[in-house]
């Protein structure tokens, strides 16, 4: 029962003092700036409004789990546990909570100014939150992504989902599920019980309904029924017209079927004219029989006069209307009594989904607008919004320096921290060293033994280690790949930071050029968090292995590599942010 | 100058080996603390003698590279009968002598150690090696092993880009040996472009074996001998205009050059960079 987003959220919920405590049932109102609890007993002393002001963090268990808690902590150590009845239920009141926490948290946060943010109002409805939690629900990879960047603030949930919204969309038009269907029993005369006959030919159903037991017994009703079928049978046109003519009822039956008819033309309408246009075999017109472009032409070119017309009945006709019957299934549950039940029954059904059609306005005005959006001439429109970045013109070896420093020190290993060797020494105290070494050895001569013999095994060892697992693990079977060579934790591990580099460095990238303070504060929170995920990878890199480790380091220096550029150019924008506002006194 | 060959029959393995030996000062006085420049010559000089009692025929020819020039320091086949390596030590003294005779124009001060002049050494190597293929039809197997340690130079990237393809072309390979602390990304290029070996021993002190064990290796015998692959290769190129280093820039469709910023006209070859494509081909004029 949530209503726009923004404003409430109320759910049904219970109070416990700890986790294990069974609770007290009440109702949990969640508005921007507070929260209130009331329980269902009104002689119960737990009653709760807080402020979003004194909460500072939020707990949850985890999804799938027995219970679904939510749990408010505050500063002082208080905290307020609540337990909700579904997990889609907690879900939509821990975002709630997330933004409300964060809104109201202004004083020690940097939250990005209101006015700088559109997206911090946007107007959810209740569909798009379901969406998204189903869509969490279903994948855990993105849940996981999720809850470590909105829930850990480094992201807003707009930004998340801004880049995810084919997903969404996917999500939402799904595939109806599969129906048992009908048995496919064309050619019995008999009246089925199971209303067969009223499925396909609803004229025949109104017709039943308004002659038995009015004007005729049920008997002659199918009696008159089982006539017409037999006129159609012979196709003899003229004389279907000529019993038509004389009897009232049967001409009921031997008219066109009006129901089907319309119902025929709405089922036209409803189909989606911008369905992709893809080729099929359908589309194949050399290989049939050529005739018309194509199309098979129909060989009854008997011209009748137009008296006769609605007396006619292709058998395609029946067909069709046969096999959708079938598809569509079982419509009715009711227990099959007489004739006259299930009759009433199926009319009662058609006419709900009338009523629905009818009311589905939103659907319609949904439908046509999408339509009317993909019939545009692309052409002839201006762009949505502006193709390119606003251009601004800096000189691109400002970027290049600074980056030579750190095009040499991303490649390779570090000997004992040192990346790059300074030489205090003077040029002439250089080459006098130098040439003292080899005055010591003209005159001392080689070293006996050149090498030490633990040292050379040491050294055959290590070359004989590294050869060997090169040559025997890389490539023996072409189905494994790397990463299941290694053990679960690490793979597990390295695939998370995988993803959630890629996230990040997305919408770091994304942020420059860095235009408003709102952009900026999104480049240092996200920094900020790339720079928590350095060290892990390096202690991945560490902590594996020795015959393992140089496949994960083949792994993990472009990760290394690609959040050393992202460093290197966010340190040389806040260089040049700095010396640009050192001559403009009034700042950015 | 060198002798010719013996009719004697040249087998698979006689190798020429040309090894190029960093003698920058400033590098090895940075290096001190770790391995000194007596104990890396005296791996050296063991492990040219070892390559000479391979094989009769093999000869040793060593090129010192130094931050103001380069010059041959040895040659095994000089002088009627083969000398063994201790005879460069006299030359390589004089070598640095001329060297620091050369820099005495510049600052005192070292501001971090620069680089040696790798590109110099490779093509007198490639020189010399060119001699070699033309003195005859019977000739030892060339082969060139950069002992290296100095940081990479990009202004140089040029000149080593261009004797890394020639030696590519002669089917030379170019082995090194990094004794620095970083790897050097234009030594990466030349090993995996020519088809060498490419090693940064992990310990310094244990040098000869690592020689010994991989880069004395002929190429007949490398057909069938597993030898350690390095772990990647950097690929980036230096700009032609600053010599910066880059990963992103513009390209000459004509000469390949690389630039770190639009130009109106490539500096290497001449051709002009016109503007986008007009709709009718005879309105343009800038197009070369």
């Amino acid at each position: 029962m949530a209503d726009k987003q923004q404003q409430v959220v109320v759910k049904r919920a219970r109070h416990k003092s700890s986790v294990k405590d069974p609770g007290t049932p009440g109702v949990l109102k969640l508005t921007k700036d507070r929260f209130t609890f009331m329980p269902n007993d009104p002689s119960s002393p737990v009653k709760h409004n807080v402020e979003f002001r004194t909460i500072k963090g939020h707990k949850f268990t985890k999804d799938g789990t027995k219970q679904a808690l939510l749990n408010l902590t505050q500063d002082q150590g208080g905290n307020y546990i609540f337990e909700f009845e579904n997990f889609p239920d907690r879900n939509v009141c821990k975002d709630f909570v997330a933004s409300a926490i964060a809104l109201s948290g202004e004083a020690g946060r940097t939250v990005p100014e209101k006015s700088a943010v559109p997206i911090q109002d946007e107007q959810l409805s209740a569909a798009e939150m379901e969406r998204r939690i189903k869509l969490l629900q279903e994948d855990s990879d993105l849940q996981k992504l999720h809850k470590q960047f909105v829930i850990g603030g480094i992201l807003s949930e707009a930004e998340f989902w801004a880049t995810r919204k084919k997903l969404l969309e996917q999500n939402y038009s799904r595939r109806p599920k599969q129906r048992v269907a009908l048995k496919n029993d064309m050619w019995s005369t008999k009246p089925l019980a199971d209303g067969q006959i009223f499925a396909e030919k609803p004229a025949v159903r109104q017709a039943y309904l308004n002659f038995v037991p009015n004007k005729m017994t049920e008997k002659e009703f199918w009696t008159k029924y089982s006539r017409a079928e037999y006129l159609h049978s012979t196709k003899n046109v003229i004389a279907a017209a000529a019993e038509a003519a004389e009897d009232e009822e049967l001409a009921v039956f031997l008219k066109q079927d009006d129901m089907l008819v319309n119902e025929a033309r709405k089922k036209i309408r409803q189909v989606d004219p911008t369905l992709d246009m893809e080729a099929d075999e359908g589309d194949d017109y050399m290989h049939l029989p050529i005739q018309d472009h194509g199309l098979p032409r129909n060989d009854n070119k008997d011209v009748l006069d137009s008296q006769y017309e609605p007396y006619r009945r292709s058998f395609s006709q029946h067909l069709n209307q046969h096999a959708a019957v079938v598809l569509q299934g079982r419509v009715i549950d009711v227990e099959l009594g007489d004739t006259r039940s299930v009759a009433e029954a199926l009319a009662r059904t058609k006419h709900a989904e009338l009523a629905k059609d009818a009311s589905d306005v939103y659907l319609d005005k949904e439908r046509l607008e999408r339509i009317s959006r993909m019939t545009e001439i692309e052409d002839l429109q201006a762009p949505r919004d502006p193709a390119v970045a606003p251009l601004s013109i800096k000189d691109p070896r400002d970027y290049f320096d600074s980056q030579q420093a750190n095009a040499f020190s991303t490649l390779g290993d570090t000997v004992s921290g040192a990346k790059q060797l300074k030489c205090s020494v003077s040029t002439r105290e250089a080459y006098c060293s130098l040439k003292e070494c080899i005055s010591e050895i003209k005159f001392q001569g080689l070293t006996e033994p050149t090498i030490n013999s633990e040292v050379a095994f040491k050294v055959l060892n290590g070359l004989a280690q590294n050869i060997s697992s090169n040559k025997y693990h890389l490539g023996r079977n072409p189905n494994e790949s790397v990463l299941d060579s290694l053990p679960k934790i690490t793979r597990e591990e390295l695939l998370l930071h995988w993803s959630s580099i890629q996230e990040l460095l997305k919408h770091f990238w994304s942020s420059y050029p860095i235009t408003t303070k709102y952009l900026l504060t999104k480049a240092t929170k996200l920094k900020d968090a790339m720079s928590q995920i350095y060290p892990k990878l390096q202690e991945i890199k560490e902590s594996v292995q020795s015959d393992l480790r140089h496949q994960v380091s083949l792994l993990v220096q472009p990760m290394l590599q690609a959040l050393d550029a992202a460093f290197a150019h966010y340190d040389a924008d806040v260089q040049n942010r700095s010396a640009r506002s050192g001559e403009r006194p009034n700042g950015f | 100058m060198s002798p010719p060959v013996p009719s004697k029959i040249l087998t698979d393995d006689v190798s020429l080996l040309m090894v190029l030996i960093d003698s920058n000062p400033h590098f090895w006085s940075s290096i001190k603390p770790h391995f000194s420049f007596s104990k890396f010559l005296s791996h050296v000089l063991a492990f040219l003698n070892s390559i000479l009692l391979l094989n009769q025929l093999n000869q040793v020819v060593v090129i010192a590279t130094g931050i103001n020039s380069c010059g041959y320091v040895f040659d095994s086949s000089s002088g009627s009968v083969s000398q063994r390596a201790e005879s460069l030590l006299p030359k390589l003294e004089e070598f640095a002598e001329n060297d620091e005779s050369l820099s005495e124009r510049d600052d005192d001060s070292g501001n971090g150690v620069g680089s040696s002049l790798l590109s110099g050494s490779l093509s007198m190597a490639l020189c010399y090696i060119q001699r070699v293929f033309r003195s005859g039809p019977l000739h030892p197997q060339p082969r060139i092993i950069c002992l290296h340690g100095s940081p990479d130079g990009p202004g140089q990237y040029v000149a080593i880009m261009n004797s890394i393809f020639s030696a590519q072309r002669s089917m030379v390979p170019i082995d090194s040996c990094v004794i620095g602390i970083q790897h050097s990304a234009f030594l990466q290029q030349a090993s995996y472009i020519t088809g060498g070996v490419y090693l940064k021993p992990q310990q310094l002190d244990g040098l000869f074996q690592y020689l010994a064990t991989v880069f004395a290796t002929d190429l007949h015998s490398r057909n069938f001998l597993q030898l350690p692959k390095p772990v990647g290769v950097d690929f980036r190129a230096s700009c032609f205009c600053h010599k910066n280093t880059i990963d992103m820039g513009f390209i000459c469709s004509v000469c390949l050059s690389i630039f770190c910023k639009h130009q109106k006209k490539c500096s290497t070859c001449g051709s002009i960079f016109g503007q986008a494509q007009t709709r009718d081909p005879s309105a343009s004029q800038q197009r070369k």
